[in-house]
């Protein structure tokens, strides 16, 4: 669980990885072999137009779902022939999402939003407390830990949401169009903020977007287009 | 992380405040119905046990023919007479006392008032094998016993409603045509094991009965008090086979009297009582069962209504059981709760009733806690399938879910 991969191998490697939803005539074929490396570090933005795979992919390399055929390759370890729990626990350890819709325990404090992945690592009460605060602060929001998501505007939440993501340290932040919701001020704000925790933590972003202002901020694009890349551009980065 | 889930079991009960309590209101009815069922039952058993050991645990009752209560048969069975006394009070060592009965309802009449009380004539013995004292005047003396003298001992109930605030000790009742002395009065005993009042009691010699009331030699009944250390079950014996000898019933016939001891009225008594017990607790455990799945009910509302928070916290990395045990203990705190309140109000009710029906209040400790743990048991029973679907949803449906 813990195997870092040898060097020179990257960080997250998909093999030919194809997926399949339903079965016999109704069968939807989602991806038709995709292959991807993702070194530690980089910044990915990820486009396409909606049914290209592109979320599919995001779910598969944020260990939620599963290849169908394939291989995926995650730290080295082959991320298909482990179980929900096994997938759970490389979640807990090594990854962070951050969604569309903010997903935001409703009627619960930032703070207590940001301790909950503390709470399955099983981090102390003051552990957590300081570790949730320090989150806050570093997206911004020093000093709003007690109000509700309710109480704030879509671009704090989003970053109590980025919070949340970044509080474990993760190696991996996904981002599912972290600003699909928000307005274009507020979305350039985040894509600093993304881009900082990129740059200065060295977390690599993988981020789904639909928008190419947004996409500009990553150093590598990649387009996908029926169950395939279509394209894997590198471009020098805004940020 | 358990203390972690109970205080989240808690808010999130909190947050639902109307909801958990209509919830748990099917398992406080419950926990309480049952609690309150057995502890009267109990209360119950107590009090017959308390009021048959007040008639003695030594005594036996024998009474002409087979049958006790409604519908005794005593038609074709003959009397006794006083020799059948006498000859057990002679010829059974185990015997402390005999006491001849026989009665007779009549009305009672002192000044203006008037009472209808049964008299019972008998003689000293009868205060002795009833575990009678007097509170106030003296028993009967042997030539009031021999010549069957119009004296009488009345018991508090008939002081009471035909003295009043008046000391009866040397006052003169009219029984029928005949003026009878007061010469003695009964401290009260209260309420029998079979409801009835024994303090509505008037008691004369047995020959003042036998001459001016009922005209013949019967007697009715026997009340026979064992010595103490002997056996009650021995002495019954010898009580049967004496009286078969001495109203000869040959050894195939059956016995035209019957002979009842004290522990055996406490056992059919409180046998009777506890088949009401037992009936009434399974009805009251069948609306535990009800309660039960009221929180199924609610806690697969619950799941349903938080399948984006259970999505969010699998997607953080929550394992299968981590998810399943809040939802479990979400639901053994709510039903606990349940049994909590159910247990003090049912200590509250169970107060109060016994006090209305004047049985005395046990605290039963073991049926207290059987009760709490079974509506914990009912909390892990009804919660674990909503529980484990929570637990099993994919967490990328459970994030899509609106």
């Amino acid at each position: 669980m813990t195997a870092t991969p040898p060097p020179g191998e990257p960080l997250i490697a998909l093999r030919g990885v194809t997926k399949t939803y339903g079965q016999g005539q109704a069968a939807f074929q989602a991806l038709r072999g995709v292959d991807l490396s993702i070194e530690a570090g980089e910044f990915v933005a990820i486009m396409g137009p909606s049914g290209s795979g592109k979320s599919t992919t995001m779910n598969i390399m944020g260990c939620l779902d599963v290849p169908s055929g394939g291989s995926y390759l995650f730290r080295n370890i082959p991320v298909e022939r482990l179980d929900r729990n096994q997938r759970a626990l490389l979640r807990r350890h090594y990854l962070g999402f951050v969604f569309q819709g903010f997903n935001l325990l409703a009627r619960t404090s930032a703070q207590e939003n940001v301790e909950l992945p503390l709470l399955y690592r099983g981090e102390s009460a003051a552990s957590r407390h300081a570790l949730a605060r320090e989150a806050l602060a570093s997206v911004g929001l020093a000093g709003v830990g007690h109000h509700t998501p309710a109480e704030l505007s879509g671009g704090q939440q989003q970053r109590v949401a980025i919070a949340r993501a970044i509080v474990t340290r993760p190696a991996v932040l996904l981002a599912d169009e972290p600003t699909g919701n928000l307005d274009t001020h507020t979305s350039r704000e985040i894509m600093e903020l993304l881009t900082g925790l990129n740059r200065d933590r060295g977390i690599t972003v993988l981020m789904v977007t639909h928008e190419p202002e947004m996409a500009a901020y990553a150093h590598r694009v990649i387009h996908f287009r029926d169950g395939r890349v279509a394209s894997d551009e590198r471009n020098g980065g805004t940020g | 992380m358990l203390w972690n889930t109970l205080l989240l079991a808690l808010r999130s009960i909190r947050r639902n405040l109307m909801r958990s309590f209509l919830t748990i209101l099917g398992i406080v009815i419950g926990v309480a119905a049952v609690i309150t069922m057995v502890t009267l039952g109990n209360g119950a058993t107590q009090a017959i046990a308390d009021q048959v050991a007040s008639l003695g645990s030594n005594l036996l009752i024998v009474r002409p023919g087979q049958r006790l209560g409604p519908g005794s048969d005593t038609a074709g069975a003959p009397n006794f007479r006083l020799a059948d006394a006498e000859a057990i009070a002679e010829q059974i060592s185990a015997v402390q006392a005999v006491a001849p009965t026989v009665s007779r309802g009549v009305t009672v009449v002192y000044g203006a008032r008037n009472w209808s009380t049964p008299i019972t004539g008998s003689t000293n013995a009868w205060f002795q094998t009833g575990k009678w004292t007097l509170a106030s005047g003296r028993p009967f003396n042997e030539a009031e016993e021999r010549g069957g003298k119009a004296v009488c001992v009345i018991g508090e109930t008939v002081r009471r409603e035909l003295f009043g605030e008046q000391s009866p000790v040397g006052q003169n009742l009219r029984v029928k045509n005949f003026s009878c002395e007061v010469i003695g009065l009964l401290v009260s005993k209260g309420q029998s094991a079979f409801g009835s009042d024994q303090d509505d009691v008037v008691v004369m010699p047995l020959r003042t009965v036998q001459r001016r009331l009922t005209g013949t030699q019967d007697i009715t009944g026997l009340r026979i008090s064992v010595r103490e250390g002997a056996s009650i079950d021995q002495a019954k014996k010898q009580v049967v086979l004496l009286l078969r000898e001495r109203r000869g019933i040959t050894p195939n016939e059956d016995d035209n009297f019957s002979v009842l001891d004290t522990r055996q009225i406490t056992e059919t008594l409180s046998g009777t009582t506890r088949v009401m017990t037992t009936l009434l607790g399974a009805v009251a455990a069948v609306s535990l069962l009800v309660g039960g799945i009221g929180i199924m009910n609610i806690m697969l509302v619950s799941v349903t209504e938080r399948t984006r928070e259970i999505g969010i916290r699998l997607a953080i990395g929550a394992l299968e059981r981590e998810v399943l045990l809040q939802f479990l203990i979400e639901a053994v705190v709510l039903s606990s709760l349940g049994g909590l309140v159910g247990i003090l109000l049912a200590t509250g009710a169970s107060i109060g009733l016994a006090q209305l029906m004047k049985v005395p209040y046990i605290f039963n400790l073991g049926i207290n806690l059987l009760a709490f743990l079974f509506s914990a048991a009912i909390g892990v029973i009804f919660g674990f399938f909503p529980a484990r679907r929570a637990a099993r949803l994919d967490p990328i449906e459970a994030l899509r879910h609106e």
